[in-house]
Order: structure tokens, then C-alpha cells, then sequence
């Protein structure tokens, strides 16, 4: 099911002296199975751009195709789409409401008008995929922990049984080991599932170990769309827009102006390791 | 969606009303809104018009941009009105069925109805042209009398001052977690009374968390920074009178004197 953007346009508060224009331009073609980093500087649009895409925001003009159809057709049903396309929330744990775990994560596919089994069945196969034990289930969400609470918010989401799933700075607020893994938790699930994720950050050094393809917003339109290693190459243009390529582009570039043979394409730290020893050895 | 909301919600724009001192503002609300309620007459109510269009164009606030507060008071309007014309006894005019409309009931509704819209209009140039920190600023210096008699006037308009601030963060909290949870298939809209109420219960407990997590972080920030209360407590931007306060507090006496006039003559 590839979700395709053709020429969005967004403008908030249209007509009066407050006009933003939150979007301009935007195409992009994200197919199946496809794990996309979408980066951008606080204001660029990468918030906005993602709302659209389950119809959360109504473009001014232009469209977004899920699956051939378009969305903002009047018989196009936008809640069947919310439950194709999940959204993760910036502080998804801020969504929590219920009076346990368990029934938290039942909301989403309750919504749904699924029967009893097959929601419960469904949040249970939720929360085990984002490593919960059922030691948590049946306590109230606010007493877990930052990460522990994210996770099952995350849930929330995934027991809807998405085909693409949109995370929103799932990283944002937690401390090192949390953020390792809940990223960790998303390449697994993208593996195992094969589902579409698009992850939103502005830390490159997050997406560049995880996804095929990053795309770079900037005040609205879309700068660079590209591997990881394509998009890191335009570092320089990054940091004019106040974003970094990850610290290892920035060694093997100092490397490769050193005289050291190594290709500046490294972008985890695995593959420059690797780079760095082929041409050790190799000298 | 929530956003459109925009009744008395402070507009940026440089006019001589927005440099006035909110004190100046503020009682010449209070006396316009008693200068509405004096006289039951054609004459007062036109120079209140005419005072009103002034006070309009000087503002520099876009007439439709004031008209559309007054969209969510139609209802109350109309109700008002209703009572008013239906139920006072006078000079029946006609009946239908068992209401009878009578002379003084229809003059009643609609002075009751020009009133409300005045007093609406009026006291949201108040607001469209006075930040709430000025607004509260204002007030906590006209109630400051009444420290005298133990009144703790400074933390009233300080509790009044946070809760104005913390109007535009909750409505785009309420935003946010309202599209959180369409987001999981929360259906807003459709359905019977019942079925509306208990859609708000993924909304209204998240929104009360937050609101109490965030007035705890508020809480400890202004204590970090030893705060204490009114006693001995300065202001970067003490309240001044300037020449066009003086000024405007003539153009208000005036007025007054104006709409009493008109009243006892006519």
C-alpha cells in the first residue's frame, strides 16, 4: 500500500495576519515495507507533513494517495485510514487515560468495532511486541516509568494492526538506554512485520543505524531524499539549515582530507570501523 | 478546530488604544457598560453607537474579526430576547397561540438585545487591545485599596494572570491529544448525547493530567526562583499615566455626561 503526497500544500490560518505556510509543495513516494527517516529542524514541517498523511489535517491543496485511492475523496473513509496508517504522537504516554494497561491498549482496535476477542487478543499481541510483561498489564499506566509508559503508548498504536506505522520524535525526553530502545524496538518490528515505518527525529545520529532512506525538510518543502549515506554527503548544506550529518561522516571526511584512503560513505560506526580497518590493513 | 475560538483573545496591532493605560481601559469599560444600563432610550443608545464605532476604528482590530466572538453568544442572545418579549405584561399587540406579544415586551427585547450586543462588543476591545498580563496588571493596581482590608489582591490577579496564560496552552494541548486519539479511532462527532460524553473521557483525563503536571512544574519554577507573594514586590513596567490617559479619561467623562444628558432631556 504506497502512500504517495502529490503537490500538498498547507497553509494554517489562511486569510488572516497569522498565515503560516506550514507546507509547500510536497511530493514524495513512500512504497511498502519501506523504513523512512524524515528529519528536519523544529518548524520545518515534518510534524505537519506526517498529520496529513492519516488525514489528521486537511491539506489546503493538493492530495495524499494511501493504497490508489485518494483521501480527501468524500467517500473515502478517513477512520479506516487512522487505522491503516498509525500515529505515534510526539509524548504518546501524554494519550494515556484508562485505568490499567490492558484496557489502554484495547481503546484503539475497540474503536474499530471489533468484538471483545479479537481487541483483546490483538492489544495483547500489542503489548508483547513492545516487550511488555504481563506483570504490567493490569496496572495504571501513570505509575510505569518515561520508557515503560512510551512503550505502551506505542502499543496503543500497533494493536490497531497498521500497515504503515508513523513514530513522531519517539525518542524525545528519554535517556540514552531508553532511546536505544525503543529505536531498537522499531527496527524489530520492521523486520519482523515488514510494515512501513516512517521515523520523525531531528537527531540524525538516531535514524542513520536504522533506515533505507532519509528525508530532509526544510521550512516547508522537502531539501534532500536520499540513502543515508547520499544524504550525509551534502553535510555541509545540513549544517547551513542547523542539522549534522552523524559524528562518524564527519571523522571519515577528516580522515579522507588526511591523506587515508578510506570512502567517506560510512554512516554507523559498525561500517566505518570496517573502512577504517580495511584500509589499515590494506596499507 | 478548537483554535477558531477567538472571543476576547488579545490582537496584536499599534493603536492608540492598545498604548492606553489598562486602568483607562478597564474603567472605561465599566462605564460604558453603565451607561448602556442607565436609559431605556433611542437618543443614549445612539451616542453609544457612535461612541462604540469610534472606539472600533481607532482600535485597528478588523471589525470581522470582533464580529466572530459574537457568534458563540447568539444563542444566549436569542433566549434573552425570547423571555423578554414573551413574558412582560403591557399593551398586548398579538397572540400567538397561548404567547401573548405585548408593546413593552417587544421595546424590552430589543434594548435587551442592543445592550448584550454592546456590552459584548465593548468589552472585548477591551480585551482584543490589552494583553491579560496587562489586564490583571491594571486590575490588581485599581483593587489595591483593598489590601487595606486584608484582601489578598495580589495573588487574585496573580492566579488570574497564570490561569489567562494557560488558556491558549490547554487548547492546544486539548489539540494535540484530540488528534491522538483520532489517531486510534476516537470518534468525536457522530453519535447520541450519551455516546459524546463518554467519547471525552480519552480526552478530559489526559487533558487534567497534563494541566495538573503542568501547573506542579509551575508551582516549583516560581518557588525556584523565591517567590513569595506580593509583599515588597517591584515591577519592571510600573503602571504610568500619560498625557493620553488623561485624555481619554475626559473623552470618557464626557461621553457620560453626554448619554446623561440625552437621557433627561429627551
Amino acid at each position: 500500500m504506497p502512500i504517495i503526497v502529490d503537490h500538498l500544500n498547507c497553509i494554517y490560518e489562511a486569510g488572516t495576519a497569522m498565515e503560516v505556510a506550514a507546507l509547500s509543495d510536497i511530493n514524495l513516494v513512500i512504497p511498502d515495507g519501506q523504513f523512512v527517516g524524515l528529519i528536519g529542524h523544529t518548524g520545518s514541517g515534518k510534524s505537519s507533513l506526517v498529520q496529513h498523511l492519516n488525514g489528521l489535517i486537511k491539506a489546503t491543496s493538493g492530495t495524499v494517495y494511501f493504497n490508489g485511492e485518494d483521501i480527501y475523496d468524500d467517500d473515502f473513509d478517513l477512520k479506516k485510514l487512522r487505522s491503516k496508517v498509525g500515529l505515534v504522537f510526539q509524548y504518546p504516554e501524554h494519550q494515556l487515560f484508562e485505568i490499567d494497561v490492558f484496557s489502554d491498549v484495547c481503546y484503539g482496535p475497540k474503536n474499530l468495532g471489533l468484538d471483545k476477542k479479537e481487541v483483546e487478543l490483538r492489544a495483547y499481541k500489542a503489548l508483547k511486541m513492545v516487550g511488555m510483561d504481563d506483570d504490567y498489564f493490569y496496572q495504571s499506566p501513570f505509575d510505569l516509568s518515561g520508557g515503560q509508559k512510551r512503550r505502551v503508548a506505542i502499543a496503543g498504536v500497533l494493536a490497531m494492526e497498521p500497515e504503515v506505522l508513523i513514530l513522531d520524535e519517539p525518542t524525545a525526553g528519554l535517556d540514552p538506554k531508553g532511546r536505544d530502545e525503543i529505536l531498537g524496538l522499531i527496527k524489530k518490528l520492521q523486520t519482523e512485520t515488514g510494515m512501513t515505518i516512517i521515523l520523525v527525529s531531528h537527531s540524525m545520529e538516531d535514524v542513520a543505524n536504522y533506515v533505507d532512506r532519509i528525508i530532509v525538510m526544510n521550512g516547508g518543502s522537502v531539501m534532500l531524499d536520499g540513502a543515508p549515506k547520499d544524504v550525509f554527503a551534502h553535510y555541509k548544506e545540513l549544517e547551513e539549515v542547523g542539522l549534522a550529518a552523524p559524528a562518524v561522516t564527519y571523522i571519515m571526511q577528516q580522515m579522507k582530507e588526511n591523506g587515508f584512503d578510506v570512502s567517506a560513505d560510512a554512516t554507523t560506526i559498525a561500517e566505518a570501523k570496517d573502512e577504517i580497518l580495511r584500509v589499515l590493513s590494506a596499507g | 478546530m478548537i483554535r477558531e475560538i477567538t472571543f476576547g483573545q488579545y490582537y496584536q496591532a499599534d493603536s492608540v488604544l492598545h498604548r492606553l493605560d489598562p486602568r483607562v481601559k478597564l474603567i472605561g469599560t465599566i462605564i460604558y457598560i453603565i451607561s448602556l444600563f442607565l436609559y431605556k432610550e433611542a437618543a443614549p443608545f445612539l451616542l453609544a453607537l457612535l461612541f462604540l464605532a469610534a472606539m472600533i476604528s481607532v482600535s485597528r482590530v478588523p471589525f470581522k474579526y470582533m464580529v466572530r466572538g459574537l457568534k458563540a453568544v447568539v444563542i444566549l442572545l436569542l433566549i434573552t430576547a425570547a423571555f423578554n418579549m414573551f413574558l412582560t405584561k403591557g399593551e398586548p399587540l398579538f397572540t400567538i397561540w397561548k404567547l401573548t406579544i405585548t408593546k413593552e415586551g417587544l421595546t424590552n427585547a430589543v434594548f435587551i438585545a442592543i445592550r448584550l450586543i454592546f456590552l459584548i462588543i465593548g468589552s472585548s476591545i477591551m480585551t482584543l487591545t490589552t494583553t491579560p498580563n496587562q489586564l490583571t496588571d491594571g486590575m490588581e493596581k485599581l483593587l489595591a485599596p483593598l489590601k487595606v482590608i486584608k484582601v489578598p489582591i495580589h495573588e487574585i490577579s496573580m492566579m488570574m494572570s497564570i490561569a489567562l496564560r494557560f488558556i491558549p496552552i490547554l487548547l492546544e494541548e486539548t489539540d494535540k491529544i484530540m488528534k491522538a486519539q483520532m489517531a486510534r479511532g476516537a470518534d468525536f462527532d457522530s453519535g447520541n448525547m450519551m455516546k459524546k460524553i463518554k467519547a471525552m473521557v480519552p480526552l478530559l483525563v489526559p487533558l487534567f493530567v497534563s494541566a495538573f503536571r503542568r501547573a506542579n512544574d509551575l508551582a516549583m519554577a516560581m518557588e525556584a526562583r523565591c517567590y513569595q507573594g506580593g509583599d515588597g514586590r517591584t515591577k519592571m513596567k510600573p503602571l504610568k499615566y500619560h498625557k493620553a490617559d488623561i485624555l481619554a479619561y475626559v473623552i470618557l467623562l464626557a461621553y457620560l455626561a453626554g448619554v446623561i444628558v440625552l437621557g433627561k432631556l429627551l
